[in-house]
């Protein structure tokens, strides 16, 4: 069947394009676009794995909040890109060579007759219908692995407060409320009860 | 016929990719956490990959996992960028050096 096959390779080939954009340019904000094209299109190879609860959070966790949060941050500081970029072409060589080393080695591991072959793993056969990958993921997570899943929320607990935690700040210029001397305020300070004679009727 | 080692492969050129880009950006905080980012994603596609093939579901929950402390992560890391920025003015890695290390 090889409509398998062209979607493979052509989602393959947009990500790696994606991913060697993010690395080469200059402007910060095309490499967070670059990087939500690869993270798209990761999610659609994972759709050909039919692992489709996780590409679904992958587009809605990472394209939807974590490049966003990617791209408010490298809108808002105003950054002096051309220091950035020295070096560049000075350390090209050398991780090119280490990429190609690392690359070298991977094939060699992954392409040697017998390892990950067809015959060492068995192309499994698609699912059923009326199977939910969403189901299956949720049944393990809440039984299996309910502790883990339990610390997972906490880390984002920690993370939550040490990101407001980090960026709080107090400004000289502002002006903000106290809720505490509000709730504490006493009738003294607000109301003033004077003595006085009625005034005459006007205009009469 | 798209076997085991084609997804396997996807995974190690993309982690070749984002090492490299390690190499070319360290100057630049911001590209940094991008390219663990795509590590992250080269990993992950390992672990869905195995997954399928080996029918354990195993592995598509550690992918959740991964994706839940990648987040934390990337939120925590902007958020001292964003600290470090207000501080320093800079977010060149070559000029942050207090600590002489």
């Amino acid at each position: 069947m090889p409509i398998y096959e062209i979607v493979f390779y052509f989602f393959s080939l947009v990500m790696l394009g994606a991913a060697l954009m993010v690395i080469t340019v200059r402007n910060p904000v095309y490499a967070a676009l670059s990087l939500v094209l690869a993270f798209f299109s990761a999610s659609a190879i994972w759709l050909l794995l039919e692992v489709e609860f996780l590409a679904i959070i992958l587009i809605l966790v990472y394209v939807g909040a974590v490049m966003v949060l990617f791209l408010f941050v490298v809108m808002m500081l105003d950054i002096n890109l051309e220091p950035l970029k020295e070096g560049f072409m000075r350390y090209l060589p050398a991780g090119v060579v280490v990429a190609l080393l690392m690359a070298t080695e991977f094939m060699l591991v992954l392409w040697t007759k017998g390892r990950f072959d067809t015959q060492a793993f068995p192309v499994p056969a698609p699912n059923p219908d009326g199977y939910s990958n969403t189901k299956a993921v949720g049944e393990l997570l809440y039984t299996n692995y309910l502790l883990a899943f339990e610390v997972a929320g906490v880390v984002l607990l920690v993370a939550i407060i040490a990101a407001v935690a980090l960026t709080l700040r107090q400004r000289s210029g502002s002006r903000r409320q106290n809720p505490a001397m509000q709730v504490r305020v006493r009738r003294e300070e607000r109301v003033r009860l004077v003595q006085m004679d009625s005034e005459p009727r006007q205009g009469s | 016929m798209l076997t085991l080692a084609h997804f396997l492969t996807l995974g190690a050129l993309l982690f070749c990719l984002s090492v490299t880009g390690i190499f070319l950006n360290r100057k630049n905080v911001i590209i940094l956490l991008m390219c663990i980012e795509l590590m992250l994603l080269a990993v992950n596609m390992n672990f869905v990959a195995f997954s399928r093939f080996l029918g354990n579901m195993d592995g598509q929950v550690f992918v959740f996992f991964i994706l839940t402390v990648a987040a934390a992560e990337a939120a925590i890391g902007l958020a001292i960028l964003v600290v470090l920025f207000r501080n320093r003015q800079t977010i060149n890695v070559a000029e942050l050096d207090d600590l002489k290390g």
